[in-house]
């Protein structure tokens, strides 16, 4: 498309003292026929956007061109509206890294300018996807998570589809005697808090509850989700069934190595193997439309192997921390076996040392749990005497006066110890300890051995979600084994855009903290029906109205894109082509980078805008010694990170060439080959870090360039190129003083070859 | 869905950040007002996030990036809430905006080098001085200067002073020392309050020897030293003489769980000196860490983190409460002693540094918030919730990912309040 381009360089921050301002000025009008260009210092000034504004009516531009500052600042007072406006940073990546009035530093700032004036013009015109309109919210789960959930987003004046599989809301604090709640005053047990929630959910009109039902099947995409709830059953089972084989077949794949790194999700013949959703439904089931999803479906108790090796099944009274709340909604405690009055109680932490952390599930809540259940005893038989022994007393917070107000009760005894065994002795129970506060091993009787246990989340054991997406029904799991995606900054993010998880399947969390995540998760659902409405991407583009246009007619039916996206934004049409659902795209673009017949493009970001900046790069003749290097950067880390480098006014080769990219991923093989059969000497790639700890906002994005360029030796080989003309580097944001080496050792290494042969083609 | 209302954030770190982010991209108009001349609070100020030992400023870029391309959010720094008046759903607040003293186009320190005054470096805890008219940090948002009107009046009298001024102008700054703050009056439907913590003075620990001892210094200084841009470029030595750090300490709970200091459980400070274990053999892998505590406090997900510190054979754990710390005069290196809670033997043993992991106070214990009805715990935290929401560390002591779930819950509190429900 064909703009009308006004330039303005800014000729503050030393800018105009640096450069030829008038040669820089020629290659926006003489080569790129920009209608207007103006140099003046400060164009951020409002006198000065005056001048633009004034500039876009009377010549009728279509887009501005900034040149001057990075594009991190002045981005509100550089937006006009319906005008694109691009930005040419001459400050940090030019006039502040690289010596004054220097011939080098001069042709940088005019392959900038070229760069951007060539981005500029391969902007196309194309309308947001608007289609998405639903904004109700699925909550899944009636516990105490899925009912604040569902309270949040009623009461915020979002419909709400509460869908619980048993046959009455509140979970697991139905069956709770009592609970800690953390709030003032701390250290006082209630009733847990349920009753008063499940009659708001009754009388609150935007809330239909589904009772003794589970989720059949998720399709669709954000704000335009369909949802099939059926009444619970052994269809369930059977599902379930077939799905965690699934699973299993494909984790067993994965770890036989040679498969491309996950994201590659999934392949077609493994995504055939799963069950679609029957034409006609023959069965009792309910249809809703939803915009967002909130999977609050709660835990389990952890079943370790280890909890045998303290008795438990072999004896009544040794019971878990879960069987615990059973026998003390009862009142007094009695013992199960025969029906006595409990005296004496020893509370153990249990934690299975054959796996690896062993203290994951168990250790959020366990210690509380136990001070909680010693409470019990104390309270009902005044001369009850309860011991705890714990590896470390967590009672993080304000729990630690809930905590000392047990230390101050003559009849509990708390000891940090290691338990070794539990044996019958008779009339009372014997338990074991080594490694005690008292430097000694110990030998206590008791009459109840109560055993704690860990919270598993359900999702470890099922999809329950049942998501009839490409990438299976699954929401990919992290590598602590949870569901959310870029945990610590953004808990409530996952790999499936409008899904968020809540409450014990995130982790595991004490009452207070899942009423807490109930209602940020009901506020990211509630924000992603809204934004996706209005065309928009969530987070972490959020508000982005690009979305990714497929040239259908050249697709060869590779299932790249369907396979590597993170999100599992691509379905599949019968003919093997790839069905996009824009409002589950994340605007990441590594499916561009993935396509190799380069049929994936965004109106402002494309295979061919992204190819042609890279052409626009003027390269000097061999004899020049002016090597290029073209450094692709992920937008989101190594972009700031240059920026800081100038800011700092750090020093570095001139013949680079930064061209940011939304992430990494975005890398298609074919700029690579564009780039060196232009005589570009070597190509650098900067992305953010990756492995189980990853960075990358778009999970994989930098891992897949990796990746990618471990296979362009064969493009290397054919232009008889060699292989260490390409480079990828892994960097984080805050090592931006590595900048500079991270370059000049590239140049170095640069040196030992000769130019690029392919010079002057 | 939301209403035309607005709302207002107090408190610039991660959790206002999050609230003001999260509301207006659920389509609330948000106002967020920070005391100090940049976002991002205390987080701003570490080196790296635990478990995942990654750097703060990759989530804030993101958050600033969600800002600055959002016209539904306002921000001012420098600023503070004087007074609220009103209820649930129609509030009124004074917020006092403290000049700048200095307008720029987005300048940095690097511009200002030859400012002739200088002031010890807030944003390093003191540990080294900046100039006087200065950027906050690299990556501070928003990216301007910021000057200290007090040392620059008194250094007006020197003879370069009227130079550097007229050299400043060629580089589009300008000094404003007579500006004056301004008033401002905002009506808004709802406020989340997320004004966060101060580390708890360890000078209050008399025998711990923060303030006497150079060399001892707390957890929060450690991050700034850990930091690639903090006053010694991450280089881990000491402050006495510069020495590189071989032998380290960490005294845990200095402060929390202590009856005459603060009662409760900071929460972080165990996982933290975890963390700060880690820079140091990074930095030096001939170093070792030391930790005395008395429960060590990971939960949760963060056992995979503890696991992998207590696996280094050169990072020590000691059940343990240490009373005393002093000093050899003549090397400086630094003496603990306390009782081995396991064994019962007294601990005594030299180190190069110590680092006291210091707790959480809430802001709110220190300065309440300007409206009525505001109830607070013993030690100061929030505990009440209508109209004005706290979140974060206002309620409790919490780590960041935590921070964020609840500062999300508070905007959708936010937006309840915005539609009038």
């Amino acid at each position: 498309m064909d703009h009308k381009i006004g330039v303005y360089i800014d000729t503050g921050y030393g800018i105009g003292e640096a450069l030829d301002i008038d040669a820089l000025s020629s290659v926006a009008t003489s080569e790129f026929h920009a209608v207007v260009c103006r140099a003046e210092a400060y164009w951020s000034d409002p006198e000065k956007l005056a001048i633009i504004r004034n500039d876009i009516v009377t010549e009728n531009l279509t887009a501005v061109v900034i040149a001057g500052a990075s594009p991190r600042v002045f981005q509100q007072e550089f937006t006009f509206e319906n005008i694109i406006t691009e930005r040419v940073n001459l400050r940090e990546h030019v006039v502040w890294c690289h010596p004054a009035n220097d011939e080098d530093t001069q042709m940088l700032a005019e392959d900038y300018m070229r760069i951007g004036l060539t981005k500029t013009g391969k902007y196309e015109e194309r309308p947001p996807f608007t289609d998405p309109n639903e904004k109700g919210i699925l909550v899944i789960g009636g516990g105490v998570t899925g009912l604040t959930a569902a309270l949040g987003a009623a009461e915020a004046g979002y419909q709400v589809y509460l869908v619980e599989k048993e046959l009455k809301l509140g979970g697991w604090l139905n069956k709770f005697s009592k609970v800690f709640t953390g709030r003032f005053p701390y250290d006082e047990l209630v009733d847990p808090p349920v009753e008063e929630k499940i009659k708001a959910v009754g009388a609150n009109d935007k809330i239909r509850v589904f009772l003794g039902s589970r989720v059949f099947s998720i399709s669709g995409a954000p704000g335009m989700f369909e949802v099939i709830i059926r009444p619970d059953g052994s269809w369930i089972e059977e599902l379930d069934a077939i799905q965690n084989r699934w699973l299993a077949e494909k984790k067993a794949k994965a770890n036989q190595g040679g498969e491309e790194p996950e994201p590659a999700q999934t392949s077609h013949e493994e995504a055939a193997k799963l069950p679609p959703i029957p034409e006609t439904l023959d069965f009792e089931h309910e249809k809703v439309s939803v915009g967002a999803v909130v999977l609050a479906a709660g835990w389990r108790p952890e079943d370790p192997p280890g909890l045998e090796k303290f008795g438990y099944g072999s004896h009544p009274d040794i019971i878990t921390n879960v069987q615990m709340e059973e026998l003390a909604s009862k009142g007094k405690l009695a013992r199960p076996s025969d029906g006595r009055e409990v005296n004496t109680v020893a509370f153990i932490e249990v934690v299975d040392d054959q796996i690896a952390h062993p203290w994951l599930y168990n250790s959020a809540v366990g210690s509380l749990v136990a001070l909680k259940q010693a409470h019990y005893l104390r309270k009902t038989n005044p001369n009850g005497k309860a011991y705890i022994f714990y590896e470390n007393m967590r009672a993080p917070g304000q729990y630690e006066k809930f905590y000392r107000s047990l230390q101050d009760d003559p009849g509990v005894f708390m000891s940090k110890g290691t338990p070794v065994g539990v044996s019958n002795g008779g009339s009372a129970l014997t338990v074991r300890l080594k490694d005690t506060l008292l430097g000694e091993d110990i030998e206590l009787n008791a009459d109840l051995v109560v055993l704690s246990t860990g919270m598993v989340p359900l999702t470890k054991d099922s999809s329950i979600l049942n998501l009839k997406y490409r990438q299976g029904p699954f929401l990919p799991e992290n590598p602590y084994g949870f569901n959310d995606s870029h945990f610590i900054c953004f808990p409530y993010e996952t790999q499936r855009t409008g899904i968020y998880t809540a409450g014990c399947v995130r982790g595991p969390m004490d009452i207070l903290s899942c009423e807490m995540d109930g209602m940020g998760a009901a506020l990211k659902a509630i924000q992603c029906a809204e934004l996706v409405s209005e065309g928009k991407a969530v987070h972490p583009r959020a508000g982005d109205e690009s979305f990714p246009h497929i040239f259908t007619q050249r697709c060869t039916q590779c299932k790249r894109c369907t396979e590597e996206c993170p999100f599992g934004a691509y379905d599949e049409k019968p003919d093997g082509t790839p069905l996009p659902n824009p409002s589950r795209c994340r605007r990441c673009a590594i499916c561009m980078g993935s396509c190799p017949e380069r049929i994936i493009s965004f109106r402002d970001h494309s295979v061919d805008m992204i190819g042609s900046m890279v052409k626009a790069i003027e390269v000097p003749d061999e004899y020049a010694e002016k090597p290029r290097v073209v450094v692709f950067i992920c937008e989101n880390d190594a972009l700031p990170a240059v920026d800081m480098a100038g800011i700092q006014r750090l020093n570095y080769s001139p013949h680079v060439r930064f061209i940011p990219l939304r992430c990494l991923g975005n890398i298609n093989m074919v700029w690579i080959a564009d780039a060196l059969s232009k005589g570009i000497d070597g190509i650098l790639l900067i992305g953010c870090k990756y492995g189980d700890d990853y960075q990358c906002h778009f999970v994989k994005g930098s891992e897949l360039a990796q990746y990618r360029m471990e296979k362009i030796s064969e493009t290397l080989q054919r232009l008889v190129l060699e292989s260490d003309r390409i480079r990828v580097h892994q960097l984080a944001i805050d090592e931006y003083a590595t900048i500079p080496k991270l370059v000049d050792d590239f140049m170095e290494r640069l040196s030992e070859f000769d130019p690029n042969p392919y010079k002057g083609f | 869905m939301a209403g035309e209302k607005t709302v207002l954030v107090v408190g610039g770190g991660i959790s206002g950040i999050t609230a003001a982010v999260e509301a207006a991209e659920a389509g609330c108009k948000v106002i967020l007002v920070e005391k100090l001349p940049y976002l991002g609070g205390r987080v701003a100020r570490m080196n790296k996030y635990f478990p995942k030992l990654c750097p703060p400023t990759c989530g804030l870029e993101i958050n600033f990036k969600r800002i600055k391309r959002n016209p539904d959010i306002t921000v001012y720094t420098l600023a503070n809430v004087e007074n609220i008046s009103g209820a649930p759903g129609a509030y009124t607040a004074t917020i006092k905006i403290t000049p700048r003293y200095v307008e720029d186009h987005s300048g940095t320190s690097k511009c200002v080098e030859d400012c002739p005054a200088s002031i010890p470096n807030e944003f390093n805890y003191g540990m080294d001085m900046t100039k006087a008219i200065y950027l906050p940090y690299e990556m501070a948002y928003p990216m301007n200067l910021v000057a200290d009107a007090d040392a620059l009046r008194k250094a007006k009298v020197s003879q370069d002073f009227g130079a550097f001024v007229e050299s400043l102008q060629a580089k589009g700054i300008r000094l404003d020392l007579d500006a004056k703050p301004e008033s401002l009056t905002v009506q808004v439907s709802s406020i989340v309050w997320a004004t966060g913590w101060v580390p708890y003075d360890a000078t209050k620990l008399d025998t711990l020897g923060f303030g006497k001892y150079p060399n001892v210094i707390t957890n929060v200084m450690m991050e700034r030293l850990a930091s690639p841009n903090g006053p010694t470029g991450g280089q881990i030595v000491r402050p006495s003489d510069g020495k590189k750090v071989y032998n380290l300490a960490f005294v845990q709970c200095a402060g929390s769980r202590d009856e005459n200091h603060l009662p409760y459980c900071s929460s972080i400070c165990c996982l933290a000196s975890l963390k700060q274990a880690t820079y140091l053999r990074d930095y030096n892998p001939d170093a070792e860490a030391h930790i005395f505590y008395i429960d060590l406090r990971a939960y949760g997900r963060f056992e995979y983190f503890f696991d992998r510190v207590r696996n280094d054979d050169k990072i020590r754990l000691t059940k343990g409460k240490i009373v005393n710390i002093y000093e050899d005069p003549v090397t400086r290196d630094v003496i603990v002693e306390g009782e081995d809670i396991l064994s019962g033997s007294r601990i005594r043993s030299t180190f190069d540094m110590v680092v006291l992991a210091t707790g959480m106070q809430p802001t709110t214990s220190l300065e309440k918030v300007p409206a009525q009805g505001i109830q607070y715990d013993d030690y100061g935290f929030v505990i009440s919730d209508t109209g004005i929401h706290a979140a974060g560390v206002t309620k409790r002591p919490m780590d960041v990912g935590t921070c964020l779930q609840d500062s999300t819950g508070a905007a959708l509190k936010a937006l309840q309040d915005t539609v009038g429900r």
